[in-house]
Order: C-alpha cells, then sequence, then structure tokens
C-alpha cells in the first residue's frame, strides 16, 4: 500500500502569547501512517490534539518537533507543495464573506490556477451535487450549518485534491444532515479520494473510517480497524455500577470470581465490570452488593462499543 | 504568480462591488474640509486666501495614506480577531508573506483610486494653481506610490497587533494625533517658531508623506528637503513591511 499521510513522534508546544499563561502541550510524539485510499480517523475528546494534528498537516500549525509528511513532502519544509495536494474543511466557518457561494467556488480554484472554463464547469457541479445552486448567487451570511458545511466541503473539492482532510465535520449539525454527510463523505471515499477525519462521536468514526487512531492528551492510545478496537476491550461488554460510599472491597473481589467477568476497574464511587457476556451477571453483581450492604444506585450495561474502549484506555468518557 | 494574482482578483473585486461606499469614505472628508478651510473661512477672512495651495498637498496626502492603512488594517483586524476568515486565503498555494505583499498592493491600489478621485476634486474646488514640470510630476508619482506603500505597510502592522476591541481605541490615540501632528494642514517649515515641536513631529511618518506632495504639487510653497522626504519613506517602507510581513506570519501561523 502507498503511504501519503505519514506522522512521525509529532510534537506541539503552544507557548503562552503574553508573559502570563502556561505552556500547552498539545501533541506529545504522536505517529501514525495512511495509506492512498483510506478513510483514517482521529478519535479523541475535545482538547485531545485532533485539530492540532490537522493542522499541522494542512501547513496552518508549525510543529515542534517530529516529522509530518504527505505524499513524501515534508509540510514544515515546503508547505506550498503541500497546499496543492490537499483539501482542507475546517472546523471553523471561514468562507469568505465578501463573496457569494459561486465566487467563493470560483475564486478558490483560481488560486490553484485551474482554467477558467473547468473552474465554472466544476463549480456547477459541485454547487448542484450539494444542493446550493439556488443560493449560489448569494452571500454566505444567511447559509444554515449544513450549508456552510457542504459549502466549505464543495470549495476543499474544487481544486480536485488527493487528500481531504476534515476537522469535525458534523458538530452542530442536526442528525439528518449528519447522515447526508456521512453518505456524501463515503461516496467521495469509495470513489479514491483518501480522506482524513476528525470527530469526538463515536459513532462517526465507527461508520465511516476504515481504521481510526484514538488520542487523548496528545498521545496516540490506540489505532486500528473500528471491528479490532472494539475486541480490543477485555470482555466487550461492559456493566457499570455507581455505589455509594467506599468499602466495597469484598464487592470486587466477589464481582472477579463470577462466571464471565473479565476485568474489574473500580474508583471510589464507581465499577466498571468488563465481561464476555452479560446474562445473569447483573443480577449477580447486586446480589453480590446487596450481600455486601453496598448501595448500588444507578447501573448501566452496554455493547462492545467505541466509547467503552475509550473508557477501558482513559478511564474517561468521551462525552466528559 | 497565479495565486498572487488570482487574490488580488479577489481583493479588487470586493473593492468594486463596495465602490460606492469606498468612494463616499474617500471623498466626504475632503471635501467637508475644503469647503470649510477652502471657501468658508477665506471668505470670512479669517484665512487668507493663500492658504488652500498649502492645504491641497496635505488633502490629498491624508486621503491617499488613511484609505491605504484601512483598506489593509481593517480586514485584517477582523480576519484574525474575529471571523479566521483569512484562513480561506491562506489555503492557497502561496506562501505566507505572498498573502501578506499581496495585501500590501490591495492597500496601494485602493490609495492610488483614492488620489485619483481627489485629487482633481480639490484642485477644482480649492483652485490651486498647479503648474507641474516634469520633474515635479516624476516627484508625485515616486511620493504617491512610496506613501501608498509606506502606510498600507503600517497597516499591516496596525491590523495584526491591534484586536477588534482596540480599534476604536486606535482610531482616537493612534490615528488622530498622527493627522494633527502630520503637517496636513501647515507645511513643517512653518513649525521652526516652535523648534521642540518641529523636532518632535519627525517620528511621524505621515510628516513625510504630506511633505512630498508638497514638494511635488506646489515647490513654491516652503516644503522639506527631497532627500530627507524620500529617505524618510523608504527607511519607514522598508520597517513597516519588515515588522507588518513578521507578524503577520506569526499571526497566520500557529
Amino acid at each position: 500500500m502507498e503511504t501519503v499521510i505519514a506522522v512521525h513522534d509529532l510534537k506541539k508546544t503552544f507557548k503562552p502569547k503574553g508573559r502570563k499563561g502556561l505552556e500547552v502541550k498539545a501533541l506529545e510524539g504522536i505517529s501514525f501512517e495512511v495509506a492512498r485510499g483510506e478513510f483514517f480517523g482521529l478519535l479523541g475528546p475535545n482538547g485531545a490534539g485532533k485539530t492540532t494534528t490537522i493542522g499541522i498537516l494542512t501547513t496552518r500549525v508549525r510543529p515542534t518537533g517530529g516529522v509530518a509528511q504527505i505524499e513524501g513532502i515534508d509540510v514544515a519544509v515546503d508547505p506550498v507543495s503541500v497546499k496543492r495536494l490537499i483539501g482542507v474543511v475546517p472546523q471553523v466557518n471561514n468562507l469568505d464573506r465578501s463573496l457569494t457561494a459561486k465566487e467563493i467556488l470560483l475564486f478558490h480554484t483560481e488560486y490553484f490556477g485551474v482554467a477558467k472554463q473547468e473552474r465554472e464547469r466544476h463549480a456547477k457541479e459541485l454547487l448542484e451535487r450539494f444542493e446550493l445552486s439556488d443560493r449560489a448567487d448569494e452571500k454566505v451570511n444567511g447559509f444554515s450549518g449544513g450549508m456552510v458545511q457542504r459549502l466549505k466541503i464543495a470549495r476543499a473539492l474544487m481544486h480536485d485534491p488527493a487528500l481531504l482532510f476534515l476537522d469535525e465535520p458534523t458538530t452542530g449539525l442536526d442528525p439528518q444532515s449528519r447522515r447526508a454527510m456521512w453518505d456524501l463523505l463515503s461516496e467521495l471515499n469509495t470513489k479514491g479520494l483518501t480522506i482524513l477525519l476528525t470527530t469526538h462521536y463515536m459513532e462517526e468514526a465507527d461508520q465511516l473510517c476504515g481504521r481510526i487512531a484514538i488520542i487523548d492528551h496528545g498521545k496516540l492510545l490506540s489505532l486500528d480497524s473500528p471491528a479490532q478496537l472494539k475486541r480490543s476491550v477485555p470482555g466487550g461488554y461492559l456493566i457499570e455500577l455507581q455505589v455509594r460510599g467506599g468499602g466495597h472491597e469484598p464487592v470486587l473481589n466477589g464481582l472477579r470470581s463470577l462466571p464471565g467477568v473479565v476485568e474489574i476497574k473500580a474508583d471510589h464511587d464507581r465499577v466498571r465490570i468488563y465481561a464476555d457476556r452479560v446474562e445473569g451477571l447483573l443480577a449477580n453483581a447486586m446480589r453480590l452488593a446487596s450481600e455486601q450492604n453496598v448501595m448500588v444506585t444507578d447501573a448501566h450495561v452496554s455493547e462492545p462499543s467505541l466509547e467503552n474502549l475509550f473508557l477501558h484506555l482513559t478511564g474517561r468518557s468521551l462525552r466528559e | 504568480m497565479t495565486a498572487f494574482i488570482a487574490l488580488l482578483h479577489r481583493d479588487l473585486r470586493v473593492v468594486r462591488r463596495e465602490i460606492l461606499s469606498f468612494l463616499l469614505r474617500v471623498v466626504l472628508n475632503p471635501l467637508l474640509f475644503t469647503f470649510i478651510f477652502g471657501f468658508v473661512m477665506p471668505r470670512m477672512g479669517i484665512i487668507q486666501r493663500g492658504y488652500t495651495d498649502m492645504l491641497l498637498p496635505g488633502i490629498l496626502g491624508l486621503s491617499m495614506t488613511l484609505s491605504s492603512m484601512q483598506a489593509v488594517s481593517l480586514p485584517l483586524v477582523i480576519d484574525f480577531g474575529w471571523s479566521k476568515e483569512i484562513e480561506d486565503r491562506l489555503l492557497a498555494p502561496i506562501s505566507i508573506v505572498g498573502v501578506g505583499f499581496e495585501k500590501i498592493i490591495v492597500g496601494v491600489i485602493q490609495a492610488i483610486i483614492a488620489g485619483i478621485v481627489v485629487l482633481p476634486l480639490g484642485w477644482l474646488l480649492m483652485r490651486v494653481h498647479l503648474n507641474l514640470t516634469l520633474t515635479d510630476a516624476i516627484h508625485f508619482v515616486l511620493v504617491a506610490l512610496l506613501s501608498s506603500w509606506l502606510f498600507a505597510a503600517f497597516g499591516m502592522v496596525v491590523g495584526t497587533v491591534v484586536s477588534p476591541q482596540q480599534i476604536s481605541l486606535v482610531f482616537t490615540v493612534l490615528l488622530a494625533p498622527m493627522i494633527f501632528f502630520g503637517c496636513a494642514y501647515y507645511p513643517w517649515a512653518t513649525l521652526h517658531v516652535i523648534p521642540w515641536f518641529q523636532y518632535a513631529v519627525l517620528i511621524n511618518p505621515l510628516v513625510y508623506a504630506n511633505e512630498g506632495f508638497r514638494l511635488a504639487l506646489t515647490p513654491q510653497m516652503p516644503h522639506m528637503s527631497s532627500w530627507l522626504v524620500y529617505a524618510a519613506l523608504v527607511g519607514f517602507s522598508a520597517f513597516f513591511t519588515w515588522a507588518g510581513l513578521r507578524k503577520f506570519e506569526s499571526r497566520a501561523l500557529d
């Protein structure tokens, strides 16, 4: 497989702008590779380092250490050549507010030196495809979140990039628009476009990506296909118990000996039971707790998921 | 180069679209000034009729320099401080410094448009006797280009340093003194009556722009020597271009 994105030991520390403020270590040595045609996801909570990684790969952020290459070109050494190869859909709405939707597409390709006729043809085609034709001659101020997002993607595709970068493309979209966006991105990938996307929605990563890198606090925790990642959660199933007060050590020992239990993790008011099956387990766990006079205030059973994996790796929920 | 020209094309399209508000901004101030100082006050006998000869270069200088400065600084303040729209331009296959240079050129072009509108207007209203020789004309073109460049670059420094919240402060604290101490309404040479003030205003780059226009348009009036005008215009331009592009790059990249 031909590697198109190569990231090796990438580090980024943001220095405080003023005298006050702290240094922020956004990336602490991340490495991964993406092959041509892949749909690759960076999954992690807000502040994990996803946007910084995409920022470096799209030449907007200077790395403090390590190397990032696009098609063999070092992004820090030759950013202009890299910009020719990539399409970028940033998280913020950076559409040109002085121009109409159609002009945004036309000027964007003019920056890339595409011939006039070709620009017109491609803009018309993309506006139609992204259902923006009837608003093509309007400025973008009144556009809905979904329209803005579609126009940002259209702009990124106007110069026929080899790679597409999307930073949290469905944040703030309603479920229907999100579903439509997923279909669109899958279709683009099927046609051969290499896509790197960041998200903090597990369903999104699970649904779209061929491989996912889970990152948190600037470190890469795990990298594999969604199916493999889910399988790597001990047992797969997770039973979470909310307990009142401490002193539940005897309960934990009891739980470990229950059939099906693979691993137990506990902090002062929460017990996580990883198991390879759940039948009867919850009832047994509740019985054990009640025998030891430990009060369970909440219980939750979940199937194998990336959320469980993230929880297992970091002890925190992605949603926290 | 293709990207550079395309960026220029985009900016000029936007200027053309907003041409009415642009003209209003450029024309109104000199028009009011010319009316009061060139028409009303001489008729009242408060100021001498010849004062308009002193005034025309200053009015032109102010219009051109402020146009180029605003053209560069205001969009940058909004882009960096609020809309982040600049990232759209930064995706173009051109270096960051290239994008910055293009902004300066747009400022210069807007200043030239302002000059083309204001010069005949002021000349007609004030009835200044212009008697341009070839040397004067060359001086005029050089001073016009250098002053526009200087203030476009200065606009880049202001636009990359100032936050949107501070922009009104810049107009009152920085711009107002620059205009009043900029030798727009009086020739620098006449300041010899207050020697400390005459030397203090030399830190103001606007002085050299206005004196330069005086040198070119009304050489019969007192004006600064040409070598000082050019040395200062080139020096300030180089400094602000360097500082502005450097700051632009550091704001554009994280």
